[in-house]
C-alpha cells in the first residue's frame, strides 16, 4: 500500500484561537523556535555573568571576598555546562532546528507539533531544576562540567548533596525534551518534504542540523546512562563508579567500581557533543557564506559528505579526551589515528568555504562578518586541536590553558559567532523588519577582536604551565609577573567583551519595533524560507499552495540569468541561466 | 517523479528512495519516527550492558553464580533459572500474539486486532508481575542495590538498574498497547486515518523491548 506524502495531501492545520494557544502553548514550529531560542539565550546571559565572575578572580586575585574557591568551583561548573548543552545545542537544534527545518524544507510544521510543544517546555523545566540547584543548600555542583567521579559525590566538592543531584536530574530532562524535538527534525527532514525537495538540494543548514540531531540521538543515551548510574552511586550508595576510598579519614562504603568507565560513558557522549554544536555552525555559516558572497557554496556534494563522515568519525575518537586518565598505548595510537583522520573532511569544509569567498561579490554585511571571523577563529582552534590530539603533545598541555583556549576558540568562540551570524541573518525572516546595520557592525568588531584578546594569551599561559581549573595561582616559580599582568588583561578583555553583548541585545529588541521593514527576501536569497507568502511567515508558513522546488539552494550570479539569483521554486522557463542544477 | 519505488528492487531501490523528493521510506511518519526512537534506544540498552560489563570485570569481589541466585526450590527439587526462563517464554509468547495482531491489523479485523492486544498486555503484564516476584525474593534473600550476601556489590546494583530499566519498558509498553487497542476498538483510528498502521508501530515497540530482553538474559542470567 502506497504511502501518500504530505505535499500531495489536502491540508490539515488547525488554527489555534486564542492569545495563548498561539503564543505560549504554542504547536507552531516558529514560536517553538522562539520560545527555545529565548530561553536559550537567557540561560547564557547567566553562563556569561559567571564566566566575568570567574574572570574577576583570576584576573584579580585576593580582591573579591564574594567568590571563594567553593563559589568558584561552583560557577565553572555552571558556566561550562549551561554553555555547552543549555545554550548551544538547545539554541542551535530547539531553535534554529525548529525554525530553518520545516521552512527551508517547504513543510507547513514539524510532523509532530504536539509533541514539538512538549519539548519545549520539558527543556524549560530542565532550565528551571538547573537553575533551582543556586537556591539549594550549599548551592550548585563544583564538580566541573565533567562531572567526574569519584570526587563529584564526595565531601569536599561543593553541592555533592543537593547540588549534583539537582544536576543529574535536569540533564535527564534535558535528553528527554532533546529526544521528543530530534525525533522530529529528523522525521521532518527525511518524510515531510516538499514537491522536488531531493536530499541533495537541502540547504546545507539542514544537513547540519539533521546530522547533529543523529549524533545527539545515539550521543546522550551514553549520558544518560551514566548520569542514572550516578544517581544510583550518590542515592542508593552502589558502586559503579566509585572505587574503595579513604575520604577525610574514613573508610566509605564503596568498593570496586570504575571512574574511568565513567570517563568512558561520558565522552562518548562528549565528543560527539562537540560536533552537535559544530556541525549546525558548519552547514549555516555555510548558507550565510553562500548568500552574501553571491555566489554558489564550492562543493556542495563534498559538503554534504563531509558533514556525514564527521558525524560517523566522532562516534571514534573520544578517549583524546582520557590521554592522561591511564590506557593502553596501542589506543592511545589508535585513537589519535581517528582524531587526526577527522580533521580531512573538516579541512575539506575549510577550503570549500574559503573557494566560496573566492573572486565572490562579497557583501560586508554583518552576518556576513560574523560568518567570515568563524572561518578565522574556526581555523585557529582546529589547528590547536591538531596538536591536543597527538598523545606526547596532549600529556603536558592537558589541563592547562592551552587547552581552555582550543576549546573556547573551536567550540565556544566559533559556535557563538555563527549564532550571531544566523540571528541577523534570519532576523528579517523572523521579524520583517532589519537590525540596526552600524550597531551591528559595531557589536561584530568589538566582540571578534575581544575575544581575540581573551584566547590568543591564553595559549601562552598555557605552554608555560599555567593549569585549568585553578582557582587562584599563588606565587609560582613558572609564571613571572608579566603573565600575572596578562591573566589581568585578558579579565579585563572578557569583562568588556561580556558588556558589550548589551549592544546586540538592545539592537535585536529595540529593532522589533523600530527597525526598518526588511520586505520578504532582503538579502535576495534563493532558499525557501525567503519565499514565503508572508514575512514572519504565518501558521502553516506556504499560503494555500506549497511551494515546488525546482533546483539547489545556491542559484547565484547564475550568467544569463535576469536577477543575480534563482529562488529554489523557479521552474526552469527556457532563458539561459535559469537551467535546472542538480 | 519517476516510477514508483515499487518497481524498482534491490540496490536500485535504496539509491531510489534516497535521491527521491518528498519522502525517503514509504512508511507513515509514525514508523519513520518509532524506528529512529528505538535506534536511540538501542543505544541506551547498549551502554547499561557495556557497563555491566565493565563493573563485573573492575570489580574486585567474587561474582555471584546466577544459576544459583536465580533458582527456586519446587517440591524439593532446586529448579535453575526457572523462573526467568518462564519469564521469557512469555515475553515471547507476548511478541507471537503482538505479530498476530498486526496481521489483522492489515486485513482489518478489528475485533481480533483488539482481543489479541489485550492478550499482548496481559502477557506484559504477568512477565512484570513475576518480575515483582523476582525483585522480592531477592530483596527477601538480602540483594541489595549496595549490597549482597552472595558477592559482588555490583551483580545487586546492575540487577536492579537494569532489570528495572527494562522493566519500566515493559510497563509503559503494556499501558500503550492497552491504549492503542481502547483506540482500535472504538474506530478511531479507522475514521482518522482508515487504516491500523497504529497497531504495527505498537508492535515495533513491542518486539523492541522482548529483544531487549533476550539480550539481558543471555548477558545476565546466561553469563
Ligand atoms: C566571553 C565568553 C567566555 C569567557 C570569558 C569564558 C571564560 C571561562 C573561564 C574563565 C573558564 C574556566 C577556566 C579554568 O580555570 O579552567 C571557562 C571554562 C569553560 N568554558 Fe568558558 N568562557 C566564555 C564562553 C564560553 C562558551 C561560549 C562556551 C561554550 C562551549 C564555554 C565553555 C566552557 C567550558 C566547557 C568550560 C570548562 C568548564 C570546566 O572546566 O568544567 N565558554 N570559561
Ligand atoms: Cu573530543
Amino acid at each position: 500500500m502506497a504511502y501518500v506524502a504530505i505535499a500531495d495531501r489536502g491540508q490539515a492545520l488547525h488554527d489555534p484561537k486564542t492569545w495563548i494557544g498561539k503564543y505560549v502553548w504554542s504547536q507552531d514550529h516558529k514560536i517553538i523556535a522562539i520560545q527555545y531560542g529565548g530561553t536559550a539565550m537567557v540561560v547564557g546571559l547567566v553562563a556569561l555573568v559567571l564566566s566575568g565572575l570567574m574572570r574577576l578572580q583570576l584576573g584579580f586575585p585576593d580582591t573579591f571576598s564574594l567568590i571563594d574557591p567553593t563559589a568558584y568551583y561552583q560557577f565553572i561548573t555552571m558556566h561550562g555546562m549551561i554553555m555547552v548543552i543549555y545554550l548551544l545545542t538547545a539554541l542551535f537544534l530547539g531553535g534554529f532546528g525548529n525554525y530553518l527545518i520545516p521552512l527551508m524544507l517547504g513543510a507547513r510544521d514539524m510532523v509532530f507539533p504536539f509533541m514539538n510543544m512538549l519539548s519545549y517546555w520539558v527543556y524549560l523545566g530542565s532550565v528551571i531544576v538547573l537553575l533551582a540547584s543556586f537556591f539549594v543548600p550549599a548551592g550548585p555542583t563544583g564538580a566541573g562540567w565533567t562531572l567526574y567521579p569519584p570526587q563529584t559525590i564526595l565531601p569536599g566538592t561543593p553541592g555533592h548533596d543537593w547540588g549534583i543531584v539537582l544536576m543529574l536530574l535536569s540533564l535527564a530532562l534535558f535528553i528527554v525534551a532533546f529526544t521528543m524535538g530530534g525525533l522530529n527534525y529528523i522525521t521532518t527532514a527525511l518524510q515531510a518534504r516538499t514537491r522536488g525537495m531531493t536530499l541533495m538540494r537541502m540547504p546545507l543548514s539542514v544537513w547540519g542540523i539533521v546530522m547533529a540531531t543523529v549524533l545527539g540521538l545515539l550521543a546522550f543515551p551514553a549520558l544518560l546512562v551514566s548520569a542514572i548510574m550516578m544517581l544510583f552511586d550518590k542515592l542508593l550508595f552502589t558502586s559503579f563508579f566509585m572505587p574503595a576510598l579513604v575520604s577525610a579519614g574514613e573508610n566509605l562504603s564503596y568498593s570496586g567500581g570504575s571512574p574511568v568507565l565513567f570517563q568512558h560513558l561520558f565522552w562518548f557522549f562528549g565528543h560527539p557533543e562537540v560536533y552537535i554544536v559544530a556541525l549546525p555552525a558548519f552547514g549555516m555559516v555555510s548558507d550565510v557564506l553562500a548568500v552574501h558572497a553571491r555566489k554558489n557554496i564550492f562543493g556542495y556534494r563534498m559538503m554534504v559528505w563531509a558533514i556525514v563522515a564527521i558525524g560517523a568519525l566522532s562516534f571514534i575518537v573520544w578517549a583524546h579526551h582520557m590521554y592522561v586518565s591511564g590506557m593502553n598505548p596501542y589506543f592511545g595510537f589508535f585513537f589519535a589515528t581517528t582524531t587526526l583522520i577527522i580533521a580531512i573532511p573538516t579541512a575539506i569544509k575549510v577550503y570549500n568555504w574559503v573557494l566560496t569567498l573566492w573572486r565572490g561579490n562579497i557583501q560586508l554585511t554583518v552576518p556576513m562578518l560574523f560568518a567570515i571571523g568563524f572561518v578565522f577563529t574556526f581555523i585557529n582552534g582546529g589547528l590547536t586541536g591538531l596538536f591536543l590530539g597527538n598523545v606526547t603533545i596532549d600529556l603536558p598541555l592537558s589541563d592547562t590553558y592551552f587547552v581552555v583556549a582550543h576549546f573556547h576558540m573551536v567550540m565556544g568562540v566559533s559556535p557563538i559567532l555563527v549564532v550571531f551570524a544566523a540571528i541577523y541573518h534570519w532576523y528579517p525572516k523572523m521579524t520583517g523588519r532589519m537590525y540596526d546595520e552600524t550597531l551591528g557592525q559595531v557589536h561584530f568588531w568589538l566582540t571578534f577582536l575581544g575575544t581575540y584578546a581573551i584566547y590568543y594569551p591564553m595559549h601562552y599561559l598555557g605552554f608555560l604551565g599555567v593549569p585549568r581549573r585553578y582557582f587562584a595561582m599563588g606565587n609560582t616559580e613558572f609564571m613571572p609577573d608579566s603573565a600575572h599582568l596578562l591573566n589581568s588583561g585578558i579579565s579585563i578583555a572578557a569583562l568588556f567583551v561580556g558588556v558589550v553583548q548589551v549592544i546586540f541585545i538592545y539592537n535585536i529588541i529595540v529593532s522589533i519595533w523600530k527597525g526598518k521593514p526588511s520586505g520578504h527576501n532582503p538579502w535576495k536569497a534563493a532558499s525557501l524560507e525567503w519565499q514565503t507568502p508572508d514575512t514572519p511567515p504565518h501558521h502553516g508558513n506556504w499560503g494555500p499552495d506549497l511551494p515546488e522546488v525546482h533546483r539547489w539552494a545556491y542559484d547565484y550570479a547564475v550568467p544569463g540569468a535576469k536577477d543575480d539569483f534563482v529562488a529554489q521554486n523557479v521552474p526552469y522557463d527556457g532563458t539561459p541561466g535559469t537551467k535546472v542544477e542538480a | 517523479m519517476a516510477e514508483s519505488s515499487a518497481d524498482v528492487t534491490g540496490w536500485n531501490q535504496i539509491t531510489h528512495d534516497w535521491s527521491a523528493d518528498k519522502q525517503t521510506f514509504e512508511v507513515p511518519w509514525g514508523k519513520a519516527m518509532m524506528w529512529i526512537f528505538l535506534l536511540s534506544d538501542t543505544f541506551i540498552f547498549s551502554c547499561f550492558l557495556t557497563s555491566y560489563m565493565t563493573v563485573r570485570m573492575s570489580t574486585v569481589e567474587a561474582w555471584p553464580i546466577p544459576s544459583e541466585v536465580f533458582a527456586l526450590t519446587i517440591a524439593g527439587a532446586h529448579i535453575p533459572l526457572l523462573l526467568i526462563a518462564i519469564m521469557t517464554f512469555i515475553l515471547i509468547s507476548s511478541s507471537g500474539t503482538m505479530a498476530m495482531a498486526v496481521n489483522y491489523g492489515y486485513r482489518g479485523d478489528i475485533k481480533k486486532v483488539v482481543w489479541l492486544m489485550l492478550a499482548t498486555a496481559a502477557f506484559g503484564a504477568s512477565f512484570v508481575g513475576m518480575q515483582v516476584f523476582e525483585w522480592s525474593k531477592l530483596i527477601e534473600e538480602g540483594v541489595r542495590p549496595w549490597g549482597n550476601p552472595m558477592g559482588a556489590a555490583q551483580f545487586g546494583s546492575c540487577f536492579f538498574m537494569i532489570t528495572g530499566f527494562h522493566g519500566l519498558h515493559v510497563s509503559a509498553g503494556v499501558i500503550y498497547l492497552l491504549i492503542v487497542a481502547k483506540r482500535v476498538n472504538s474506530g478511531f483510528y479507522m475514521e482518522r486515518y482508515g487504516n491500523l498502521e497504529m497497531v504495527e508501530i505498537a508492535g515495533l515497540y513491542w518486539h523492541f523491548v522482548d529483544l531487549v530482553w533476550v539480550f539481558i538474559f543471555a548477558f545476565f542470567y546466561l553469563w
